[in-house]
């Protein structure tokens, strides 16, 4: 069977190196990996997405319409935008962090309302607040790695050595906060 | 050994493998990261940064001539811009092999348009490659390079977006070693004159027979039998999109070796099946062929002629649905576009020129571009890199013969792009006695595709220092008279400027001078811009009156807070570029030492 994770954001948000931590335990555990990232504009502030897939044999890097196992949003109206990914009876994560976009900023829309509640009505929902989490254990950039955290625990990758990934992967400055924040994240859901 | 590769580091890769010595490029989404990651084969490959893909090109076909393998590689439409060379040393020949990179954006994910550069391979008379993932984007470059030799040819390599960003598992070997061949003159075969062109153009016709013959024969294409009752021919990213879809209950045409196209495995694939689809991306290529040997199949009349043929493509195509989704009020979402970053050295330039009334802007391609939306609406048109200068050199001459002219034509055009072709357009200004404004967005990087180094920079793409290509002089010796440097953050500079080349009646060209936020400040830099992003600005709350003219400067540092009517800036991502500052018309906010 293969499995398909969305990761999805805003540029800027670490979605990148979440999925690059994610990859790496999946090649590791001994699956088949594929993984898409289309980031042209992604520097400027632009909706962000990665497909993740892994099984015996993966053929499509690509999610397809009503295809992800589970979408995980690191910022909350991502995940509205990026539902019909999302499987019948697939899972949320949604990071409960709001980034204002241009339209909003300059005052021509407003931030929808009612996100959570409508996410709820429709599937399996699960709000986390990966921002007040990192910064409780001293970095506000580490909620990417939280949230990692929270897919492998639902996609039931724990006995993925992950200490090992990301030391391999990340800097030595940020080994330490990375470990408990993948620890955080596994806790939250 | 196994890694997880992008196809655009899984092409370096197989660069690096098949020993090749030399690459040049100009930076492209989706091909940039192909030469990043040649570039750190230090001791192995020399690899540059072209300013334009047909410079690219050119250099690649020189080091091929005495004996190097080497490569070019480039976005689609660079290869547009390379179309020139490319036609010809199709009939030249290479001595060294030569393999030239299409990075073809189907789907136009950044890109201005979705055109198939497979036409090319046919146009130009070349074999092409197309890989479907990173492993065979690996191995099939390896390929190219000894078809390239063996028969004489530059070979084309085709991948598309998602080749070049989707990372697959890609086992990776070792560097052959290829020796520099020998280099002989030969002027019958290396110069194009009448007295040479014939026979050249006969040794082109005979080697697209071998090539057909190597494609009915090489296993890169490639009959797949399962259940005979649906049969799908399909290259490149497809065939997996198909393979998803449809497992083992179709059988497979699998082409990676799409010029010449294999006329006999071909019809032998049509002789096994009941139907054929046809999936492909772009054009109806494949398909086209299939008709003209008189084999019936479905193609872009049951699959869309736009975006990828991803599975819920297929699937709508072929059985009227794709896989069900959650459905929802999709009105509730606000979009995000892209926009500049705080402290952008874009913002005040489009902010004062999208205010000038009797202006047309004449844009170009880059980070600048983004200034057509809100909120400074600051962009009439854009076409292709270094249209800008040139376009605004037509419209203005015409509008120029109307007796009652008042409009004045606008050039916005980055370094980059300037570097690329905007030069022989700031030629023809001068030459041809324009009286344009033409406005060089110098932010010291080509910012749009991830910032690459250029002539600008003074570095080279593998970290040496070069020289500095002084635009101010540059600009001056091309003929235009009237130049002004300045500093877009300064807004009262910005009008100044912009009043004084509407107030001439002869070309003018303004170049603005900050570097781009996101840029790695190299020495010189921090030199000549002292003070660059080392403070920040905040909104006296006291002060603010909630005029939202701040909002204007479209930063996404500042936001409105709606209930208490005031603006806020984030301090995580202010960078005092003190933009805004200058709008305040309360002088609210303020300078805060970061
Ligand atoms: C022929 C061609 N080659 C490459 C590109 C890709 N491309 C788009 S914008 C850009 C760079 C623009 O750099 P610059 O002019 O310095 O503007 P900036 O983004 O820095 O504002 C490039 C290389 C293209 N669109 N067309
Ligand atoms: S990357 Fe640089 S040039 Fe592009 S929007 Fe950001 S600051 Fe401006
Ligand atoms: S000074 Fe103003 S315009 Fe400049 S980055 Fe800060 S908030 Fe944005």
């Amino acid at each position: 069977m293969v499995k398909s994770i969305l990761l999805v954001g805003v540029g800027g948000q670490g979605t990148i190196l979440a999925s690059k931590l994610l990859t790496a335990g999946l090649m590791e555990a001994g699956y088949d990996v594929k993984m898409s990232e289309i980031h042209g504009m992604s520097q400027r502030g632009g909706s962000v997405s990665t497909h993740v897939r892994y099984g015996e044999k993966v053929e499509s890097p690509v999610i397809e319409l009503g295809g992800a196992d589970i979408l995980v949003s690191f910022e909350m109206m991502e995940a509205l935008r990026w539902l019909r990914y999302l499987r019948k009876d697939g899972k949320v994560v949604v990071n409960n962090f709001k980034i204002n976009s241009m339209p909003i900023l300059c005052g021509l829309a407003d931030y929808p309302t009612g996100i959570l509640e409508e996410l709820s009505e429709k599937t399996t929902t699960i709000v986390v607040d990966a921002a007040q989490e990192a910064v409780k254990i001293g970095n506000a950039k580490v909620m990417n790695v939280i949230l990692l955290g929270t897919i492998v625990k639902l996609m039931g990758l724990e006995g993925i050595n992950w200490d090992k990934i990301i030391r391999d992967n990340v800097k030595p400055k940020f080994i330490d906060v990375n470990l408990k924040a993948i620890k955080v994240g596994m806790d939250l859901v | 050994m196994k890694k997880l590769l992008t196809g655009n580091e899984a092409i370096a890769r197989g660069a690096w493998e098949a020993g090749v010595r030399f690459a040049s490029a100009y930076p492209g989404t989706p091909s940039t990261e192909i030469l990043e990651n040649i570039a750190t084969y230090k001791e192995d490959i020399l690899a540059e940064w072209a300013p334009n893909e047909k410079v690219a090109l050119e250099s690649a076909i020189g080091a091929s001539y005495v004996g190097a393998r080497a490569l070019a590689s480039m976005k689609h439409v660079g290869l547009n811009v390379a179309a020139d060379p490319l036609f010809t040393v199709s009939y030249t020949g290479i001595n060294g092999g030569l393999v030239i990179i299409t990075a073809d954006d189907v789907g136009m994910h950044s890109s201005q348009n979705e055109q198939d550069n497979r036409n090319y391979a046919r146009a130009a008379k070349i074999p092409m490659f197309e890989p479907s993932d990173s492993q065979e984007a690996k191995d099939m470059i390896k390929e190219a390079f000894e078809i390239s030799e063996e028969y004489g040819t530059p070979v084309l390599f085709r991948v598309t977006t998602r080749v070049c960003h989707s990372k697959g598992i890609v086992e990776c070997g070792d560097r052959k070693n290829v020796e520099i061949r020998e280099y002989v003159k030969d002027v019958k075969k290396r110069v194009p004159v009448p007295a040479h062109t014939p026979a050249m153009r006969d040794r082109v016709e005979e080697r697209l027979n071998k090539l057909e013959e190597f494609s009915n024969s090489t296993p890169w294409n490639y009959i797949e039998l399962h259940d005979t009752r649906i049969g799908v021919v399909a290259s490149g990213c497809s065939y997996r999109f198909a393979k998803e879809v449809f497992g083992d209950s179709a059988s497979y045409l699998k082409l990676g070796f799409t010029n010449p196209l294999p006329k006999r495995l071909m019809k032998e694939f049509a002789s096994k099946v009941d139907k054929i689809y046809v999936i492909e991306e772009d054009d109806p290529i494949i398909e086209n062929e299939l008709k003209a040997l008189g084999i019936q199949c479905f193609g872009k009349d049951v699959f869309p002629y736009q975006g990828e043929m991803t599975p819920d493509v297929i699937r709508k195509a072929v059985y009227g649905q794709a896989k069900e989704t959650i459905e929802y009020d999709t009105n509730k979402v606000v979009s995000r576009p892209p926009t500049y970053c705080a402290g952008c050295p874009h913002r005040g330039l489009m902010y004062e020129l999208g205010k000038r009334k009797n202006t047309i802007i004449s844009g170009d391609i880059g980070c600048y571009a983004l200034g057509f939306a809100e909120p400074y609406n600051a962009m009439d048109w854009s076409t292709c890199m270094g249209a800008s200068i040139s376009m605004a050199h037509g419209a203005q001459k015409v509008l120029n013969t109307k007796e009652d002219n008042n409009i004045r034509v606008v050039s916005i055009i980055g370094d980059s792009t300037f570097f690329h072709t905007g030069i022989n357009s700031l030629l023809n200004v001068a030459y041809n006695k324009s009286n344009t404004i033409n406005v060089i967005l110098d932010n010291r990087i080509t910012a749009m595709t991830g910032h690459q180094e250029n002539p600008g920079t003074g570095y080279t793409l593998q970290g040496e220092k070069t020289v500095f290509v002084d635009i101010e002089a540059l600009v001056k010796a091309c003929g235009i008279k009237n130049v002004r440097a300045i500093n877009p953050n300064n807004l009262k500079e910005v009008k100044e400027a912009l009043d004084w080349a509407y107030s001439l009646d002869e070309a003018s060209v303004i170049i603005t001078k900050w570097p781009c936020v996101l840029k790695k400040l190299s020495e010189e830099d921090k030199e000549e811009f002292k003070d660059a992003f080392k403070t920040k600005c905040s909104v006296d709350s006291e002060k603010c009156v909630g005029c939202k003219m701040c909002t204007k400067t479209g930063c996404p540092a500042i936001s409105f807070d709606k209930i208490e009517k005031k603006a806020k800036i984030d301090p995580n991502s202010c960078v005092g570029c003190e933009v805004c500052l200058q709008v305040c018309p309360v002088k609210a906010i303020g300078k805060v030492e970061a």
